[in-house]
Parts: C-alpha cells; sequence; structure tokens
C-alpha cells in the first residue's frame, strides 16, 4: 500500500498543501476543485464533493483519482479511458485511484449511478487542461503556436503532421513541480471525435481475475491479524439480557470489547473467535414484531414523519381530483413488492489496523469518505486520522452503504492492538445488512373513451421518489412518496423505488391499454413525451417484431404464450423492455425471452455496458420472479443460499440488447436503468398470456403463476 | 459428508497435495479444506460464499473432481490431489478456460470467476464440447450474482478442447 500523505488527507488539505510530488514524484498536476452541490437531487445541501486530480510524471503515464468505487459495474476501465482519451494516450498508460480516503477527490458515494455522469465528466474536464497545458509547455520546444499543436500517443506534435518533429509529455513533465487548476474556459473532446472511448475495450484486471490474484477486502491479511465477529441479537428488538466476558476472555489469544451494546470478539484464527462468540453465552430479551402476512396494513399504519427524509417527492399538476370524477374510464389498483436481498457475491468485509494515533481500514463500501466519518464519530478521533481504502469489491448493489463492521475492525484492533478482520457469514449477511424497501403503490387513473389519459395518481409507500413521475403525457397528476416505519433495516438498493414505482406504473398503463382496447406499445407511444424513449421503444418493438393488438393473445392451447411490453426514464437513461413468457397447464411460467432497448447518451465502454445491461436484466429477473425475504418475530426465515433463491444459469432466458448509442448527448449512468422495466414486462406478458394480472412481486415465487 | 474420528488425527497422515506441493496437515482439528486452503495456506482466489455449498464460489479439483470445498472436510482431502484456481496458470500462460474468460469479457466484479472457471475445467475436462443446455445444467450449482451468465457460458463454448496440464489430470 502507499504510505499515508506527510500531511492532512488530500480533500482535507489545501491543493498546495498535498504531497502530490513527494508521492507521485515530479510532473504536473491538474487540479480540479469540488464543486457545491445543486440546490436539489443528491447531495443537495451537503458539502462540495466531485472534484478531480490527474498527475502526470516524468515516465508519461498519467494517474488519476477518484472517490468513486469499483464494485463490478466497471467504471475503473470506463472511467479510465475518459482520461486516455483526453490524452491521447493507451489505457494501459493511465492508472486510476479509487476510494482512497487519504488521496481521492472527497466523494458522496458510488450509488444513484452517478459515476459517469459526475466523475466521468470532471475526469474528462481534468485530462483535457492537462493536455492544454501540455501544449502550452510543447510549443516553444516545437516553436509552433499552442493553436497548432495537438496530442497523439503521448507527445505532443504539430497537427496532422505524424512524422514532424515531436515531445514525449514525460519530456515536458521532468524535473517539474507545478500543480495548476482548470480553466472555466476547458473543452474536452466531443463524443464524436473519440478515438479511444466508444471503442471495445476489455475491462481492466483481467488477468488477476482468472488467476485468483486478485485480493478483496476479505483476502486482506496482514502480519498478527486477529479475526472479528461481532455478537448480533437474534431478532430484531431483541435487548441484551445476560453476557458472560470472562469465560471468553480466558480463551487463548481471545479480546472482548464491550462498549455498549457493542460486543465483539477476536481470535487469532476464524475458528476460535466462533468459539469465543458462543462463549459469552449472551441471553437476550425479544419483544413482539411484525410479521410478513400483516406486513402491508403495518406499513400502512406507520408512516414516518417528521425525519429528514430527502427523498420524498410531492409533485402536483392541474386538478386530478375532479379529473378523476369527470373521467369516463377510471382504474384504481395496488401494487406491491417484497422486501429483497442485495447478496453480494462477496459479503461485507473489513480490516482494521493501528499505526500510533493513525487508523486504516480497507473495507468493501460503496461510500468511503462517510465510512471515515462515522468511524472517526465512534471511535473518538479525528476523520484526518482515518484512512478508508477501497479494495476491489466483490458486488454492493447498494448493500454496502453501512459501516458497523468497519466500526467494530476499528474497535477490535484498538483494544486488541493488532490488526483485525471481520467477514460476514452469509447468514450474518443476510440478517444484519439491510434490505431492499417493500413498495405498496396505489395508482388511480382517469382517461377519456379514446383512451387519451386525462387524470393519473401515484402513491408510493416505503420505496422512494424514483420514477415516481412517469414519461407519460398527462393534464392532471399528483405523484407523491410515504416513508414508513419499516420493521426490518431497509436501505439502498439498485433501482430500488424506480422498480417498485415502475413496476406499478407499467402494468397499469397496460390495464388502461386493455380497457380501452388499445394496443400496448402504441398506447405507451401516444402519450409519451421523451422522443429519445420513443425512440428506444420503438426499437424494441420492431426487433421482436411486435404484432399490435387491441387484446389480450389470451388462452390457446397449452403453453399459453405471452409478450409484454415495459418502458423506464431514470437517471438519465432510457429503457424498454419486452418479455415474452410461456405459462402451462399446471401455471408454471417460464420466461423465454428478453428483449431490452437502453440509451444513456454517449457509449463509453459499449462491452461494459452490454454487461451491465445484461447483468441488471439477470438481477431484475430474481426480483420480478422469486425473491423474498420471509420473516416472523424479528427473524429472518430464509437467511441462507440454499432458502433464498437468486437467479442462476438455468434460470436466465435468452436476452438482447439493443444500445442506442448517442454520440451527440452527455453520458449518463447505466447501473441501474436497464432493471427496472423487466419486471412490469414479464407481468404484462403473463397477461397476455392468460388473461391474469398479477399485482405483486415476486410474481412466480414457487415458480408457477399464482 | 462423513466427519472422522480424532483418533484419526493421530496416525500418520498423507500430506495434502496442492497444486502439486505436498503439505503436512494437521488433523486435530475438524476443519474445511477451504479454510485450510485461505487460512493456512494462503491460497485466496477459492472464494467463501455461502458455507453450504449452494454458491460454488469455493469450488476446487479434488482428483479432477470439482467440489465444494466449504463443505469438504480436509481430512477426506488428505493423501489426494487438489487443484485451485491458482494452480491452473503457469507464470504468465493462462489455461485455455481462463484466456476465454478474458477474451469473452466474462466478469464484473470477478468474486465468483475462480470457482467457475474450476467448474467449467472439470466439465471441459469431461466433454470437451458441451453444448448450451450441459453446461447451464452442469454450472447451475455456481452463482454470479453480477448476473453475467450469458458471458459466462459464451467464454465456456469458446474453448475449443482445453490442453491438460498435469496438475489437472485425472490419476
Amino acid at each position: 500500500m502507499n504510505p499515508s500523505p506527510a500531511g492532512l488527507p488530500y480533500d482535507l488539505a489545501p491543493a498546495e498543501e498535498r504531497d502530490y510530488f513527494a508521492r507521485l514524484g515530479p510532473g504536473l498536476v491538474m487540479v480540479l476543485p469540488p464543486r457545491p452541490p445543486g440546490p436539489s437531487g443528491w447531495g443537495a445541501g451537503g458539502p462540495p464533493h466531485g472534484g478531480a486530480w490527474i498527475h502526470l510524471g516524468e515516465d508519461g503515464r498519467a494517474r488519476a483519482f477518484t472517490g468513486k468505487v469499483e464494485v463490478g459495474q466497471g467504471t475503473r476501465t470506463a472511467l479510465s479511458l475518459l482520461v486516455a482519451e483526453e490524452l491521447a494516450l493507451p489505457l494501459a498508460a493511465v492508472e486510476l485511484t479509487m476510494g482512497d480516503t487519504d488521496v481521492s477527490p472527497w466523494d458522496m458515494g458510488t450509488f444513484g449511478s452517478r459515476s459517469m455522469l459526475d466523475v466521468g465528466e470532471h475526469l474528462r474536464a481534468t485530462a483535457a487542461a492537462l493536455g492544454d497545458l501540455l501544449r502550452e509547455l510543447a510549443a516553444p520546444a516545437l516553436g509552433r503556436p499552442v493553436s497548432e499543436l495537438e496530442l497523439a500517443n503521448g507527445e505532443v506534435r504539430a497537427r496532422g503532421e505524424a512524422r514532424g518533429p515531436s515531445v514525449r509529455y514525460g519530456t515536458l513533465a521532468r524535473g517539474l513541480r507545478r500543480i495548476a487548476t482548470v480553466p472555466a474556459t476547458v473543452h474536452p473532446r466531443g463524443p464524436a471525435e473519440w478515438q479511444r472511448a466508444g471503442r471495445p475495450t476489455s475491462n481492466l484486471g483481467a488477468i488477476e481475475v482468472v488467476t485468483g490474484a486478485r485480493q478483496y477486502a476479505s483476502d486482506l491479511r496482514l502480519p498478527g491479524m486477529l479475526h472479528g465477529r461481532i455478537l448480533f441479537p437474534p431478532a430484531y428488538g431483541a435487548r441484551l439480557r445476560r453476557i458472560d466476558l470472562d469465560r471468553a476472555r480466558a480463551l487463548p489469544g481471545v479480546t472482548v470489547v464491550r462498549e455498549g451494546d457493542f460486543v465483539a470478539v477476536a481470535a487469532p484464527d476464524p475458528l476460535l473467535a466462533g468459539r469465543a462468540l458462543r462463549a459469552l453465552a449472551a441471553e437476550w430479551a425479544t419483544e413482539p414484531q411484525p410479521s410478513e402476512l400483516e406486513i402491508v396494513e403495518y406499513l400502512r399504519r406507520h408512516p414516518a414523519e417528521g425525519e429528514d427524509f430527502w427523498d420524498v417527492v410531492h409533485y402536483t399538476v392541474g386538478d386530478v381530483e375532479s379529473a378523476l370524477a369527470r373521467a369516463p374510464v377510471s382504474l384504481r389498483a395496488t401494487y406491491t413488492t417484497a422486501y429483497i436481498a442485495h447478496v453480494p457475491m462477496e459479503t461485507h468485509a473489513a480490516l482494521a489496523s493501528w499505526e500510533g494515533e493513525r487508523l486504516t481500514v480497507w473495507v468493501g463500501t460503496q461510500t468511503p469518505f462517510r465510512a471515515r466519518e462515522s468511524v472517526a464519530d465512534a471511535l473518538g478521533v479525528r476523520p484526518a486520522d482515518v484512512r478508508v481504502v477501497v479494495p476491489p469489491t466483490g458486488s454492493g448493489f447498494g448493500g454496502k452503504h453501512a459501516h458497523d463492521l468497519a466500526i467494530g475492525a476499528a474497535r477490535l484492533a484498538r483494544a486488541a492492538g493488532r490488526p483485525v478482520r471481520i467477514v460476514f457469514t452469509r447468514e450474518e449477511e443476510f440478517s444484519h445488512a439491510y434490505f431492499r424497501p417493500m413498495a405498496v403503490v396505489e395508482i388511480r387513473s382517469g382517461a377519456e373513451l379514446d383512451g387519451r389519459l386525462t387524470a393519473w395518481q401515484l402513491h408510493d409507500l416505503n420505496a422512494g421518489s424514483a420514477a415516481a413521475r412517469g414519461p407519460y403525457r398527462v393534464p392532471n397528476q399528483r405523484v407523491e412518496n410515504q416513508p414508513a416505519e419499516s420493521p426490518l433495516p431497509q436501505g439502498s438498493y439498485r433501482a430500488l423505488a424506480a422498480t417498485a414505482n415502475t413496476f406499478a406504473r407499467e402494468s397499469h398503463m397496460d390495464e388502461l391499454a386493455a380497457r380501452v382496447g388499445a394496443d400496448p406499445v402504441e398506447y405507451r407511444l401516444r402519450h409519451l413525451e421523451d422522443e429519445r424513449l420513443a425512440a428506444v421503444l420503438r426499437a424494441v418493438a420492431e426487433r421482436v417484431g411486435w404484432r399490435p393488438r387491441a387484446v389480450p393473445s389470451g388462452p390457446a392451447a397449452p403453453p399459453a404464450l405471452g409478450r409484454g411490453v415495459a418502458v423506464g426514464l431514470e437517471k438519465g437513461g432510457r429503457v424498454a423492455t419486452c418479455a415474452e413468457v410461456a405459462v402451462d397447464e399446471a401455471r408454471r411460467l417460464e420466461v423465454r425471452r428478453i428483449v431490452t432497448g437502453f440509451e444513456c447518451g454517449a457509449i463509453v465502454h459499449p462491452a461494459n455496458l452490454r454487461s451491465q445491461v445484461e447483468g441488471g436484466t439477470v438481477m431484475a429477473l430474481g426480483g420480478a420472479l422469486f425473491e423474498a425475504v420471509h420473516f416472523a418475530g424479528g427473524r429472518i426465515l430464509n437467511p441462507k443460499l440454499s432458502e433464498y433463491r437468486v437467479p442462476r444459469f438455468r434460470d436466465v432466458p435468452p436476452i438482447e440488447v439493443l444500445l442506442v448509442d448517442r454520440r451527440d448527448l452527455p453520458s449518463e449512468g447505466a447501473g441501474e436503468t436497464p432493471l427496472i422495466a423487466v419486471a412490469p414486462a414479464v407481468a404484462n406478458a403473463i397477461f397476455d398470456a392468460t388473461g391474469r394480472r398479477l399485482r405483486t412481486l415476486p410474481l412466480a415465487p414457487d415458480g408457477a403463476v399464482p | 459428508m462423513p466427519v472422522r474420528e480424532s483418533t484419526d488425527a493421530r496416525r500418520a497422515t498423507p500430506p495434502l497435495r496442492v497444486n502439486g506441493v505436498d503439505h503436512p496437515i494437521d488433523l486435530a482439528r475438524e476443519r474445511s479444506l477451504l479454510f485450510v486452503l485461505r487460512e493456512e495456506l494462503g491460497l485466496t482466489g477459492t472464494k467463501y460464499g455461502c458455507g453450504e455449498g449452494e454458491c460454488g464460489a469455493c469450488t476446487v479439483l479434488v482428483d479432477g473432481v470439482a467440489v465444494r470445498s466449504c463443505t469438504t472436510s480436509v481430512a477426506e482431502a488428505v493423501g489426494r490431489s487438489v487443484t485451485t484456481v491458482e494452480g491452473l496458470s503457469h507464470g504468465e500462460m493462462l489455461h485455455p478456460v481462463q484466456r476465454a474468460f478474458v477474451e469473452a469479457g466474462a466478469f464484473q466484479c470477478g468474486f465468483c470467476i475462480p470457482g467457475m472457471i474450476v467448474a467449467a475445467v472439470a466439465l471441459l475436462n469431461r466433454n470437451p464440447h458441451p453444448g448450451v443446455d450441459e453446461i447451464r445444467a452442469v454450472m447451475n450449482g455456481n452463482i454470479c450474482r453480477c448476473g453475467g451468465y450469458l458471458r459466462i457460458v459464451e467464454a465456456i463454448r469458446s474453448v475449443g478442447g482445453p490442453a491438460r496440464t498435469e496438475s489437472e489430470a485425472p490419476r
């Protein structure tokens, strides 16, 4: 690992006080200062975030830094490509440091499909400014005005003179210790001019992955390291009644820590740590907890009030009540989704090590800077004395935002005077992380006899605001969401509220189309406001050879075949999905084909984008078809992979991905939006096949349609 | 899995051969093959995913057969030849299955991939040209939560009969 900076972590120090050159050698550093967040949306009201810096050394290589992390979504490669593009360097000459709080720009966290949109733009601007600086430095040496110079393969030369005189970046950087700030006038190349970005590229680090050499947080080991376990209550709401610390402490090499409700042990090997945990002989007082049978009513009776929920939408246009009262066609329906688990293949893992007053935690987290704050707060030290490093992480999906493990490892390491690593067991991962919130979405709609929508009211309970406002033209609308007091711990999840709200809206649109005798594709196109989304839907309809229909195909000789479609516009991405299903005599459901069209502006890394859409579709199929956390009495009833079903090879139908590359538009994120139209497309296909309308996810928990 | 009685530990136990290297193993304490590989031998390419043989992240070859090392007692493996993902490549020389995964871009977070590759090597050793259905059936015990299944099938299909290396050849 790189040593810590001589002074403060870079994000806490002024640019001129950062030891860039001591750490990285002489050369040039281009800095884009953090920007204050906008008045609304992610990070509103928070500290300035984003920003970037890139060092260019005497070896001619570029070293870029970002606070975003790589958890499998491929942004290491995509962001590196943007730097390589602006500096006209081969990808191998770019090194990207991600998620190291000592040297990375402060960052809110890797969530919300923000990496390309924010950091992608920041790195492009910073690299472009660095390129301009290189041309300025080269002008005297080449005896040409800056405007006549271009960057090509690590050299500056006269534009269009491939064989003329040139000077290497490393030569220009030699002996310099120069820090410059990105000027407001910087102009990165437009995607239309891209030479490296937007072309087929392999993801970085492939050799390490396939040889098993890649070191994830759970693989890290330090000399003298102990293995930690945290004592968790057996049920939510349980309180510790009695505990015996002495028997555990008597075990050889075992450290026991108790700070308030936090109890944990550390031992020289994981088996002994498990023994020490059992030796605590903890006794608990449990209290009644709601079970899943009553959960919808429970959430309705327990709205969360008065807290600082930023994730709330209250959107009103026109007069929805009188429009509903006047509408000749009206519909009202409730749609629900289940609590589901992230199930990252690598469970939560953290390794903490103290050197004097300074703490380093290697942890698989999506929010390293928030982890630094939380750990510093819990341990009573300065944030500047905590370094959080995010090693390669075995996926997150929104599930790695909490910091208990990092805090626990840090407490144990301080008490033991040795490094401590904690790795969740799978059962701990299921029971003591958090879940995707269950959602209850109610929609009331009104339309004219010809189907034209006049009124739309959507109320989301407990999921959130994302994609609550639909892409359709409706003159009278009320859209709102209400947070609730969840009996299960819940939190971020890949496309969480967007999945629930899109399932509800796109199912409802299908119900309306059937009611007024309209074709589901035509009915959507008729109401879509966004031409980009309409183009994606048309492309998908064309690919599948959509045959317009006014009524469901309906039950024929079994198996009944059906086709359904759904669309979504979220986080800048436009998605349309078509699903084809078969339902046999025993009502067994088979998804036979998925076609997804996706557009997110200019495509930076096409192979990875395709991977994201395919993988997102598979993940979404799990939640659409069978994933659900079962619970009663505050306990998770299926906290194992043998009991909680996730998609496997045989669950995956052929998936066709249509990518629309808009080189004229900025690149948006792609990690989430490709998921959101899958569940409603399948539900709509089931309706087409059987005439049965399913409004509850998962659709076929035991493989059969209810 | 049968659990050996502790009396076994007092007998002279044969070594555990891992990737062609013999390691003396103390059987006094019951533990899984996965535990020994990761915690005692430092071979962290083999991953813990579930501890109950459901996810395949811990797949290794024992005498050429794919087994779940998390539910295999180390006592069952001593005296046999174990191949982990680290034993498939030789220096810069990748195993054909590893190369196929690189070329197909068949990974996202990569955590499941060592287990996938080892399971695929066992499959291809039995049948060098499996069809898609056989690949899906045999690999169904390996989970990729990133959902990279299509690329993984493509990677396995693209291997045109792997050259066997000594360490993985059945004895």
